[in-house]
């Protein structure tokens, strides 16, 4: 009786894609809507949302960084939805800083309001897919709805920057060695290697203005993951993504090496379990081709 | 009539630069009783106090007013100064017009008009107060010291040479505590347990000093001079008296658990004894892992093999009610536990110790036999990282404090590496080298010079394992730069914190504590091994990190303070206690949980205006501190305190 009960709650949430899902990584858009989909979690996107300021806004201005993801914040609360659920790494940190700043600072508050002419004071909660996936849907409900393991698939979670840190604000998983993705990924039949890499950066934002710094860190992640023993990287922000993926036939060539290691968003594994169509999952957007090990271990 | 002596200081510069003290002592004539006033340069000096005397002869004062500095510097001296006159030294008041008027005032004229009216409010009270006696009380001439390591061993056997009883009792089944762990020590490297055994046997031999191994302090009752003290003998299982040591029952014994002397690196048997020199040399049975004791009944080897029949499975716990004067609390410290540091591994990596764990491995009759390996497969360690701090200096996981020795100790386990393993190289990663210490500077620099440690000025950012290997990542601040070391062994310099149980004994001896569980002195400076409840001292680490040094030196100096009140046939108390009035008493009882050293007692008592039995508040005198907040917390004003009486706080109010 309890069981259909459980089965019976709903998940909806307001859902918050932000740019980067809309351009460089639609296929973590569109493989978080398909896992979604396939467990009855209802992401309901939020109308006409901006963008939350990413990097440029607090090197801008302050206030601009704090009142963007506000503003976000409040069309949640007037969508009547009290928990905003993102995908990126940096939008999540963004609506998470502001969040904990309206909630605490009556200064902010009161910058905020009169820039947006509006009242906030933290009420919506944030969280990341990752979070609600492995806390609130839970693990043991997942593992109920796998279809297709992913057996034989060794994995290297990575988790970079700004999921995890700074503890006291993102208060997501252990800072210094998280393990939400990992447990996501062994319910899917992969395993998820040790690994001592996950919180390493990337490089992030320098991408563009000095490249050679990211090159030398996701060279460094990259070549422990390869050295771990892992197929496929997987990860939880497209920023990470795009550094380790993008950049990967510069870094080869950089460092006069043979990489070859997809980088794969946590969803698109996830949905591969799920039993989803990897045409749904956008396995074909990404630059170093994951489809020849996904066959090799005869996952496709 | 009351005859009141004003006397105005001026402190040198320190009051009359602020305050106008001719105008102040003039002014003072008017004040109600007041018969005589007048200023002088150092009231505290002989000529100052000669004033005080003449003036009471002269005018026939009968009570004083003392304008000077505050009361917790020269009360004392006034009152014997005004004993001396024939006055009752009760018969004092001290006007604070240094610390709370001229230090913190710059307008001459408005600290002027404060220390007036500071002195009127003294004025009014002086015109109050009453005659008050010393009392006296006994002095039990037998000293209690809780804690059995290098401070509890020394401040014994300070006690006992001087003729005097002294009583220890130690959780551990041996004396001898952490130095007992130790290999060498800095600077000197001579070996910990040449020096330390000597000093226990001594204390074992020495027919003044009663041991109590394997035994706790479980409950304190009364006051200097008469502390009433519950000691649990915990049951060894083995009779120490019929027992000679020979060992036979811990070689025959079948179980092996890790033993916690060696922090768990090598094995011990259910029934043992924690190292060679241990002191009783008699074994204890751990009766959580014993065969008998979990299996009921089965194995019983040793009492078998004992040829002298000291094996006993039936004791019991044993409770000893004595009676002591004083109290030392050498009760030591623990190491910091580094498992909340993520970034080092959580404690989860085999080959990333603490201290302590190196100094097991390097002592010769430790579980490796002296050898520094790997503990994760018994390899030598050769590239060997140090990291200081852990645990101190680090207000977000650690300690704010400094622990002060492990920069020392740091030091010491680079040399005795590259002694040990004459192939390995020593890396120290530090925040500041802290080295303050007679030679201990010059012993960090020979480290470096002559034994080629390198020290690397940063922190670790990450631990990480990659096959056999550690790599240790972190900053180099002095060059800027980054660094990693491929390592086998990486050593942790845990600092000092109190004992876990450390706040349950202060609450037991009703000693104050700080925030980091720390047992607070009576003064930082000038009473740095008193608490401020009389009787009881301190020596150690349980007050603050200490190496061994300074640990003796404080041992010695509390005995020396226990020495004071064992060599008095009567102990003096100050008279300001409370007072409680039955007649007003309620008998609440809310003085008695508001009481922090437990001086307050329910009594009953015969109301013959009413008729019937009923409880009141009693105060115990000799416990008695004089703090007051029985006073304050009184509904029915029926505590006073002598000497700050309601009536006499009144009198100061109302001439406000």
């Amino acid at each position: 009786m309890e069981s259909i009960i459980a089965d019976k709650k709903t998940f909806k949430y307001a859902y918050f894609p932000g740019c980067s899902l809309k351009s460089t990584s639609k296929e973590y858009d569109i493989s978080a809507r398909e896992v979604a989909s396939s467990l009855g979690v209802i992401l309901k996107e939020i109308p006409d949302w901006t963008c939350c300021g990413a990097t440029p806004a607090h090197l801008t201005m302050h206030i601009l960084s704090i009142g963007l993801p506000v503003k976000i914040l409040l069309q949640v609360k007037e969508m009547g939805i009290s928990e905003v659920v993102t995908c990126c790494a940096a939008c999540f940190s963004r609506l998470k800083f502001a969040n904990d700043i309206m909630s605490k600072d009556q200064l902010h508050r009161e910058m905020v309001s009169r820039v947006l002419s509006k009242k906030y004071e933290g009420e919506v909660s944030v969280r990341h897919f990752l979070d609600v996936l492995v806390n609130e849907y839970g693990i043991e409900s997942i593992s109920k709805k796998i279809v297709k393991p992913l057996k034989g698939l060794k994995v290297a979670c990575y988790y970079g920057c700004l999921l995890v840190r700074p503890p006291e604000v993102t208060k997501f998983d252990d800072s210094e060695d998280p393990h939400f993705m990992d447990d996501l990924i062994n319910v899917t039949g992969a395993e998820a290697i040790s690994w001592p890499y996950k919180t390493e950066c990337c490089g992030a934002s320098h991408s563009l203005s000095n490249t050679e710094i990211v090159l030398r860190l996701s060279n460094d992640i990259l070549r422990f993951a390869k050295e771990s023993g892992a197929d496929v990287v997987a990860v939880a922000c497209p920023m990470c993504q795009s550094n380790l993926d993008l950049r990967q036939g510069e870094i080869e060539k950089r460092y006069e090496t043979k990489i070859n290691l997809p980088v794969l968003y946590f969803t698109q594994l996830l949905g591969l379990a799920l039993g989803a169509e990897s045409k749904n999952l956008g396995l074909n957007m990404h630059l170093v081709n994951p489809f020849k090990i996904l066959q090799e271990k005869g996952l496709l | 009539m009351a005859r009141t002596g004003v006397f105005v200081c001026w402190c040198g510069t320190n009051i009359s630069a602020t305050v106008d003290v001719e105008k102040v002592a003039e002014a003072a004539k008017n004040f109600q009783g007041v018969r005589f006033s007048t200023t002088y340069r150092y009231m505290c000096s002989d000529p100052g106090q000669n004033i005080i005397k003449q003036a009471i002869k002269e005018y026939r004062l009968d009570r004083i007013v003392v304008a000077a500095c505050s009361p917790s510097l020269h009360e004392k001296t006034f009152r014997k100064c005004i004993e001396e006159s024939g006055l009752n030294p009760y018969m004092l008041e001290i006007a604070n017009i240094r610390e709370q008027c001229s230090w913190v005032h710059k307008n001459r004229e408005e600290a002027t008009d404060k220390a007036l009216q500071i002195i009127r409010l003294a004025s009014a009270k002086v015109l109050r107060d009453f005659p008050l006696e010393k009392k006296f009380i006994s002095v039990e001439k037998k000293a209690l010291v809780i804690g059995g390591g290098i401070s509890g061993i020394q401040a014994a056997l300070d006690i006992a040479v001087a003729g005097y009883n002294v009583v220890i009792v130690e959780r551990e089944p041996s004396i001898g505590g952490r130095m007992a762990r130790f290999d060498k020590t800095f600077p000197t490297l001579d070996c910990a347990a040449c020096i330390l055994t000597p000093k226990m046997v001594a204390v074992s031999q020495n027919g003044k000093v009663v041991l109590h191994t394997y035994s706790e302090v479980e409950s304190v009752q009364g006051y200097v001079g008469n502390f009433d003290v519950k000691i649990r003998k915990k049951a060894r299982s083995v009779d120490l008296k019929k027992c000679t040591g020979c060992g036979q029952c811990y070689a025959k014994c079948p179980v092996k658990v890790p033993s916690e002397f060696d922090m768990g690196l090598g094995m011990r048997k259910a029934i043992y004894v924690q190292f060679p020199q241990a002191v009783p040399n008699v074994p204890v049975i751990d009766r959580e892992n014993c065969r008998y004791f979990t299996q009921a009944g089965k194995c019983g080897v040793c009492r078998k093999i004992c040829p002298f029949q000291a094996v006993d499975y039936d004791q019991q716990d044993e409770i000893i009610e004595e009676k002591f004067g004083m109290i030392i609390v050498a009760t030591g410290f623990t190491q910091f536990d580094h498992s909340v540091y993520g970034e080092y591994g959580y404690g989860k990596f085999k080959n990333v110790i603490t201290g302590l764990h190196f100094e097991r491995m390097v002592n010769s009759s430790g579980p490796t036999g002296g050898k520094i390996i790997c503990p994760s497969d018994g390899r030598d360690a050769k590239d060997v990282v140090f990291i200081s701090c852990i645990g101190s200096r680090d207000e977000q996981k650690g300690m704010p404090y400094c622990s002060r020795l492990c920069c020392m100790y740091t030091a010491k386990h680079a040399l005795l590496l590259k002694e040990h393993n004459p192939e390995s190289q020593a890396y120290v990663f530090y925040i500041d080298i802290r080295a303050a210490g007679k030679n201990y500077e010059e012993f960090v620099k020979k480290v470096q010079d002559e034994y080629g440690a390198i020290y690397l000025r940063g922190r670790v950012s990450r631990i990480f394992e990659k096959g056999n290997k550690l790599i240790v990542r972190g900053a180099d601040t002095l060059s800027g730069s980054q660094i990693e070391i491929e390592a086998d062994l990486v050593v942790l310099a845990t600092g000092l914190i109190a004992q876990a149980d450390a706040p349950k004994v202060a609450q037991m001896l009703r000693i104050p504590y700080d925030k980091n569980n720390l047992f607070t002195e009576a003064h930082p400076k000038l009473a740095p091994v008193e608490t401020i409840t009389s009787g009881i001292f301190l020596t150690g680490a349980c007050q603050s990190p200490k190496d061994i040094p300074d640990t003796v030196a404080t041992a010695s100096a509390a005995s020396v303070k226990a020495l004071g009140l064992l060599t008095q046939e009567k102990l003096v108390r100050e008279p300001q206690i409370a007072r409680v009035d039955a007649v007003l008493c309620s008998g609440c009882k809310l003085c008695v949980q508001a009481c922090p050293f437990k001086a307050i007692e329910a009594e009953e008592i015969e109301d013959r205006a009413r008729k019937q039995k009923r409880i009141v508040a009693k105060v115990l005198e000799g416990v008695c501190t004089g703090c007051g907040v029985c006073t304050a917390c009184c509904r029915m004003s029926a505590i006073d305190l002598d000497n700050f009486a309601n009536r006499q706080l009144m009198a100061e109010i109302e001439v406000v």
